[in-house]
């Protein structure tokens, strides 16, 4: 690539990286669920779980689709691996470490997390993806410019840097923010439901990204409502509902008993014509509150 | 035609100095009222502004520098109110109204057992721009230039946690820190603010400019650079409003801010209220 020499010297955080242990691993994690401020004493007594014993592991440059049902603790789960929400049990590293010691792991919100109207342009959002890089009290250099404009080229974003980011279409808006990941130099890339309300075209162009990035050796793990796509797409799928229901190749994840088991009343299963199964999750398009 | 209207003002020392307070008052909270205005904290800077009253009142009475016993309240309120908020019992502008509410009313307590109350209430509550001495001054200047410094070194990290906190996490930038980093500076920007627009003004000068200067541009630093302009036209034209019409100078001050906003919201190229209404 062009921007080869541009890169400049060695990631600030690659010292922490143990390469012989696997990318994420993950075991006995427990995430109480928080009760909102102003509930009953009762409500905040009663013991509930957001995430509930999970254990697995993750390999470096593997595709992960994370299915399940609305509050069934996706986003929960990405932000404790990205390090932004505490475990009450159990234990997260990311190449040996806590995930708090690394700035390599990007969490991509869902869009509805995010104020639109925000003054700022389509390459100031990639630029705050380098300000872990850049470090207090520094500006900008010419290198974290460089990592902008070749972020914005893989998402095929050049176009857009001067729009403000409400004047984007959603599956633009989507592209940026995986732009800023790239910015970051994430070498897991975690994206919160990122083909929502989305139409074909536009989910295409974004998995044309993110399967360009696989190729690249990111770790990518997509939250999704799309069982078709995390069927025909994704190297693995995990099926979650509090607790891990299954997390394997898609044939063997994807299987009526596990589906009934991770969606419960929610999951329409139709006997086809030709007596396969016709699936389907019947979640709303809206964005979800975990917690 | 006659510019006296103009230089005539200028030849008094306490106009020269209230003009320069003026300016850097406008311009300080108008820089910091950007974060506060996309921070979604207007309720939180009000409320800040009524909470430091007991503290001022205490320096006050003792004879301390005001700055100190606004600082001491500032940093003490915004404790008390995560504090209480992270019970969970009460949700957090229900525990800021608590707060806000009844340090207010201890420090109008406290200043009731001083002799000239009523008067000093006003100043506090309302400024006090032509009692601006040379020493208030250079106070004003200092903490408005220290405040404007923080925020230039700290730009880019303030913008990453107002647009968006769980990057700001996974960037690992000492989130909690810049949070307290903003209410200390908050706290600073009223001190500075408090003589010439005073406690229960201080809001207007934090959110219109910003306000107005959204409605301008898409982009942080010209949305502050435009606010800073308008402050400092506001709190200048404030003290001309108030020398020539005699009006007290805080509510001057704030009228031409308000005046200023209401005709960009109506004018604003490309988005006032009139430019959309034509285009219908």
């Amino acid at each position: 690539m062009v921007m080869k020499e541009a890169i400049g010297p060695a990631r600030r955080m690659d010292v922490l990286h143990d390469t012989t242990a696997p990318l994420l691993d993950v075991e006995g994690l427990t995430v109480a669920y928080v009760p909102a401020a102003g509930s009953t004493p009762q409500a905040r007594r009663e013991e509930r779980y957001a995430l509930h014993d999970l254990t697995f592991r993750v390999e470096a440059r593997e595709l992960v689709a994370v299915v399940g049902p609305n509050g069934s603790g996706k986003s929960t789960l990405f932000k404790v691996i990205a390090g932004t929400l505490a475990s009450d049990a159990g234990r997260v590293t990311v190449y040996g470490h806590g995930p708090g010691e690394h700035i390599c792991i990007a969490y991509v919100p869902q869009r509805s997390q995010i104020d639109w109207s925000f003054p700022v342009t389509v390459k100031d959002v990639v630029m705050m993806g380098r300000v872990g890089q850049i470090g207090l009290f520094r500006r900008p250099r010419r290198e974290d410019w460089a990592f902008v404009e070749q972020a914005l080229e893989r998402v095929n974003a050049t176009a857009l840097r001067h729009k403000q980011i409400g004047e984007l279409s959603g599956g633009q808006q989507q592209r940026v923010f995986i732009a800023r990941a790239l910015a970051q130099q994430a070498e897991l890339i975690l994206l919160d439901e990122p083909l929502t309300g989305l139409d074909v075209p536009n989910q295409e162009a974004i998995f044309a990204v993110l399967e360009g990035l696989h190729e690249d050796g990111v770790t990518i793990m997509v939250a999704t409502h799309d069982l078709q796509l995390a069927a025909d797409r994704f190297g693995r799928v995990m099926l979650l509902n509090r607790e891990l229901v299954a997390f394997g190749p898609p044939e063997e994840a994807l299987t009526q008993a596990n589906l009934l088991r991770a969606y419960g009343g929610h999951m329409h299963v139709l006997p086809g014509s030709d007596g396969d199964l016709v699936l389907a999750d019947t979640c709303c398009d809206g964005h979800e509150d975990e917690l | 035609m006659s510019l006296d209207w103009l230089l005539d003002p200028l030849q008094y020392e306490l106009i020269q100095r209230a003009l320069l307070a003026a300016t850097m008052t406008g311009i300080v909270c108008a820089v910091l009222g950007a974060y506060i205005v996309l921070r979604g904290m207007a309720f939180l800077g009000d409320a800040l502004a009524h909470t430091i009253l007991p503290g001022v009142v205490v320096a006050y009475l003792l004879g301390w520098p005001l700055a100190v016993g606004a600082l001491v309240m500032g940093v003490l309120t915004a404790l008390g109110i995560g504090f209480l908020t992270d019970q969970g019992m009460v949700k957090e502008d229900t525990a800021i109204g608590i707060i806000f509410a009844g340090s207010f009313a201890l420090g109008v307590a406290l200043l009731s057992t001083a002799g000239n109350y009523s008067v000093d209430l006003t100043h506090f509550l309302f400024g006090n721009l032509l009692g601006v001495s040379t020493s208030d001054l250079w106070v004003t200047l200092l903490l408005g230039g220290v405040v404007l410094a923080v925020i230039a070194l700290f730009y880019k990290e303030f913008l990453v946690i107002s647009f968006d906190m769980t990057l700001a996490q996974t960037l690992r930038l000492p989130t909690t820190f810049l949070r307290y980093l903003l209410l200390v500076l908050l706290a600073v920007t009223i001190v500075v603010s408090l003589q010439v627009v005073g406690i229960a003004l201080i809001l207007a000068m934090l959110i219109t400019p910003a306000a107005t200067a959204s409605l301008l541009t898409n982009r942080l630093l010209p949305l502050m650079a435009y606010a800073a302009a308008i402050g400092a036209f506001s709190g200048v034209t404030g003290v001309y409003v108030s020398y020539h019409l005699d009006v007290a100078s805080g509510p001057a001050v704030v009228l031409v801010a308000t005046a200023i906003f209401l005709l960009v919201f109506l004018l604003a190229p490309g988005r006032g209220f009139l430019w959309r209404r034509r285009g219908r």
